[in-house]
């Protein structure tokens, strides 16, 4: 019989962004040292306090251990293996797009972010990160009309530095977790987003995190404030060539909304994940929180995590004030052999605090996909409420889907619901699609992108339609 | 219609067919012409549903010996959705929920399939919504059904409509529709028949699978082929449903165990 096609090991078609741009790169030794942790700070010439911030959390990260509660397998990592700072040459910020460097513009268009002026996506500001700097901010004349400060995080500490010092650490704390606290000490860029009182931004802002260098890892530091009664969506992409190695990502992103702010952040990961063997890949280890420090105020988490030959991460909201909201969208798709454990945490401090989670794991191949979840209601979170809603696809027989959710909760008459569900793509619906005329992987894709739907309308409008193309890239060439 | 000088739409020879170990279609052979609607009727077991699913190409059954020529093409050789593309329908006697896509989009996806097989343009949003509000009127249904999910929690009588709806959209030059009247009861029933009695014409041919008379009291067939233990016992015209509602199935058992003795006998 001609009809092969069964739902079984799925393989992906091979990663398109796997390319290495060919750019003379000034790179420091590899190796960790509170030497080296000074070397990044004196390149940068930052101020007295932030290389203070770095070098405590840099003691403190001595002292940790890496953590290893998490449903992942991996060999040891060496962090003396790694080179911890690395930027394409002649990297000074420039005035003008002009004077950028055109391999790396023809990088960013080849990745599909178009930066010089002509063919910019209209209503999207992008700051581009290339290996550990920031290399182009579009939109900032006209963001800075409205009072909103977008740019990199190097130039926020020369340009706004009493910003930074008021803000940076003050949701991770340099000690917060092993990953948190080695990012602290040696992070080289990343994004600044401040929102003044009673602004609203007046166009998307997104970052695109590029790695290129093989040994390098890349440690970034994003932070957005939202000051009262402001509000801003934000978007980061991230890809990376393919190496036989595996490379580190640590990043951190604190996010502070004060009184009636809305922060709404966004993510869509494809980094590399290795080979359909386990070859190569990053490590992903991402310590993302947004604190609701305001109240009345709103954030509002989404990912789409499809990339990484492991992934570590627990967006979440610890929601101090009143009558604050929390939300969590996840969409985590594991092909062949990659490994994820991510979820997130709703802290509940203020009265009549609120939390939605909605978790949607597909897991295909010989993968693993584990949801694990905090919610926690303090003795103030008077009249707080959750609802978490956590479904896992299975696609084929060799793929692994866990559920760990987590509840404490001090107050006795809290409202916390959470429903669970696992479902198999069916032989039978796959025949009804495709004896309609939809060929096998269109009605994988039909059917994975109906499951993700939930999660797909929160996206921002340019990026849903996106995100459903990269889940059926990765679910293509499904053999039975 | 019966015209003998119609053109040959589908061709069974000798079909074979088994799922898993257990061998079911034990040599089918079937002819059909444009303008004509058959009938195969039979038991629960006699291999007339798994005749439809090896017509459409579900992967759980194996074609084990046999041929079947579709306007000229091996059928056999070809995946389900091409099938499909080229103007085969199955209407499931059962089916299935798909939760998350859209009823609408789904309609839109596979009209658009067949269409680039019959070599016609795609059809935009816009175009297709005309399209199919018009075509919801063939299963007189409720234009919400196009909102929900794929049969999500749809009736058995609903589903029904919504397999001729599909019908009506994928303009099939062979429809064969498995038991479509299980589960109606007489409105529904009157509703889906109608459906189909519209669609078929000259250039087309229908395949009625099912158990009851009752179907053909509102579907008149050319043909009518009785199915046992996966052969075609005996075919004639609307008559022998007539017969079969009023003698029952026993006969059937009769007839074919007369059919094996007498190799024996003979031998």
């Amino acid at each position: 019989m001609a009809s092969s096609a069964t739902v079984g090991d799925l393989v992906s078609q091979p990663y398109k962004y796997g390319f290495v741009t060919d750019i003379e790169t000034e790179k420091i030794a590899k190796g960790l040292s509170e030497d080296v942790v000074r070397l990044i700070s004196a390149k940068k010439n930052e101020p007295a306090f932030l290389l203070d911030f770095r070098l405590r959390s840099f003691r403190q990260w001595l002292q940790m251990e890496e953590p290893d509660w998490a449903t992942l397998g991996h060999p040891p990592i060496d962090y003396q293996e790694i080179i911890y700072y690395a930027a394409p040459k002649q990297q000074e910020k420039k005035a003008s797009l002009d004077e950028v460097d055109p391999k790396l513009l023809e990088t960013f268009e080849k990745l599909g972010i178009p930066l010089s002026e002509q063919k910019r996506l209209s209503n999207v500001a992008v700051d581009a990160v290339f290996d550990s700097v920031s290399i182009a901010t579009t939109y900032r004349e006209k963001l800075a009309e409205h009072g909103v400060i977008f740019c990199s995080i190097s130039e926020a500490v020369k340009d706004h530095a009493d910003l930074i010092e008021k803000y940076l650490g003050t949701v991770v704390p340099g000690n917060d977790n092993y990953f948190a606290a080695l990012n602290s000490a040696v992070f080289s860029d990343g994004s600044f987003v401040f929102i003044p009182k009673r602004v609203e931004c007046p166009m998307e802002l997104s970052t695109y995190f590029r790695i290129n260098s093989g040994d390098t890892g890349q440690f970034e530091r994003t932070l957005i404030v939202a000051e009262e009664g402001a509000s801003v969506s934000y978007l980061e992409g991230c890809t990376a060539p393919m190496f036989d190695t595996n490379q580190l990502h640590a990043a951190v992103v604190e996010l502070v909304a004060l009184d009636d702010a809305s922060i709404k952040y966004s993510t869509v990961q494809n980094w590399y994940a290795g080979d359909e063997n386990g070859k190569g890949g990053i490590y992903n280890f991402v310590t993302k929180r947004g604190q609701c420090r305001g109240d009345r105020s709103h954030i509002s988490w989404t990912q789409v995590e499809t990339g990484s030959a492991i992934t570590w991460k627990y967006p979440s909201c610890v929601l101090q004030g009143a009558d604050s909201v929390g939300e969590f969208y996840s969409v985590a798709l594991t092909n062949n052999r990659q490994q994820a454990d991510t979820g997130t945490k709703m802290i509940h401090v203020g009265p009549r605090t609120r939390s939605t989670i909605v978790s949607k794991g597909i897991s295909a191949g010989h993968s693993s996909n584990s949801y694990r979840g905090l919610v926690q209601l303090g003795p103030k979170a008077v009249g707080a409420r959750n609802y978490s809603q956590c479904d896992s696809m299975l696609i084929g027989d060799q793929a692994a889907a866990n559920t760990y959710p987590y509840i404490r909760s001090q107050q006795p008459d809290a409202s916390i619901e959470h429903e669970a569900s696992t479902c198999r793509i069916s032989a039978d619906q796959l025949f009804y699609l495709q004896s309609r005329g939809i060929a096998f992987e269109e009605a994988v894709s039909m059917m994975v992108s109906g499951f993700c739907r939930d999660v797909f309308n929160q996206l921002p409008m340019e990026f849903a339609a996106e995100a459903d193309k990269l889940l059926a890239l990765k679910l293509e060439g499904s053999v039975g | 219609m019966i015209r003998p000088d119609a053109p040959v739409l589908l061709e069974i020879r000798d079909l074979q067919a088994r799922v898993e170990d257990q061998p079911i279609l034990k040599g089918v052979s079937l002819t059909i012409r444009a303008g004509e609607i058959h009938a195969v009727m039979g038991r629960n077991g006699s291999g007339k549903s798994t005749l439809s699913k090896v017509l459409a190409g579900h992967p759980a059954y194996t074609v084990t010996g046999g041929t079947v020529r579709y306007v000229g093409d091996d059928l056999l050789s070809l995946e389900p959705e091409l099938r499909a593309r080229a103007g085969l329908f199955l209407g499931f006697q059962y089916p299935v929920e798909i939760p998350g896509v859209s009823n609408l989009e789904f309609l839109r996806v596979a009209t658009n399939a067949r269409r680039a097989g019959k070599g016609e343009e795609e059809l935009d949003t816009f175009a297709f919504e005309d399209l199919v509000r018009e075509r919801l009127q063939v299963v007189q249904m409720d234009p919400a059904f196009l909102e929900r999910s794929v049969n999500e929690g749809f009736s058995g009588g609903e589903k029904k409509r919504n397999e001729i709806l599909q019908m009506a959209l994928l303009d099939p030059l062979v429809a064969v529709l498995d038991e479509t009247d299980s589960g109606l009861d007489i409105d529904a029933l009157r509703i889906v028949a109608g459906g189909v009695n519209h669609l078929a014409g000259p250039d087309n041919a229908t395949l009625l699978i099912t158990h009851y008379q009752r179907l053909l009291d509102v579907i008149t067939p050319d043909y009518v082929h009785v199915m046992a233990v996966g052969r075609i016992l005996r075919t004639g015209g609307k008559e022998l449903a007539l017969e079969l509602e009023e003698r029952g199935y026993d006969w059937v058992d009769a007839e074919l165990a007369a059919l094996e003795r007498t190799p024996a006998e003979v031998g």
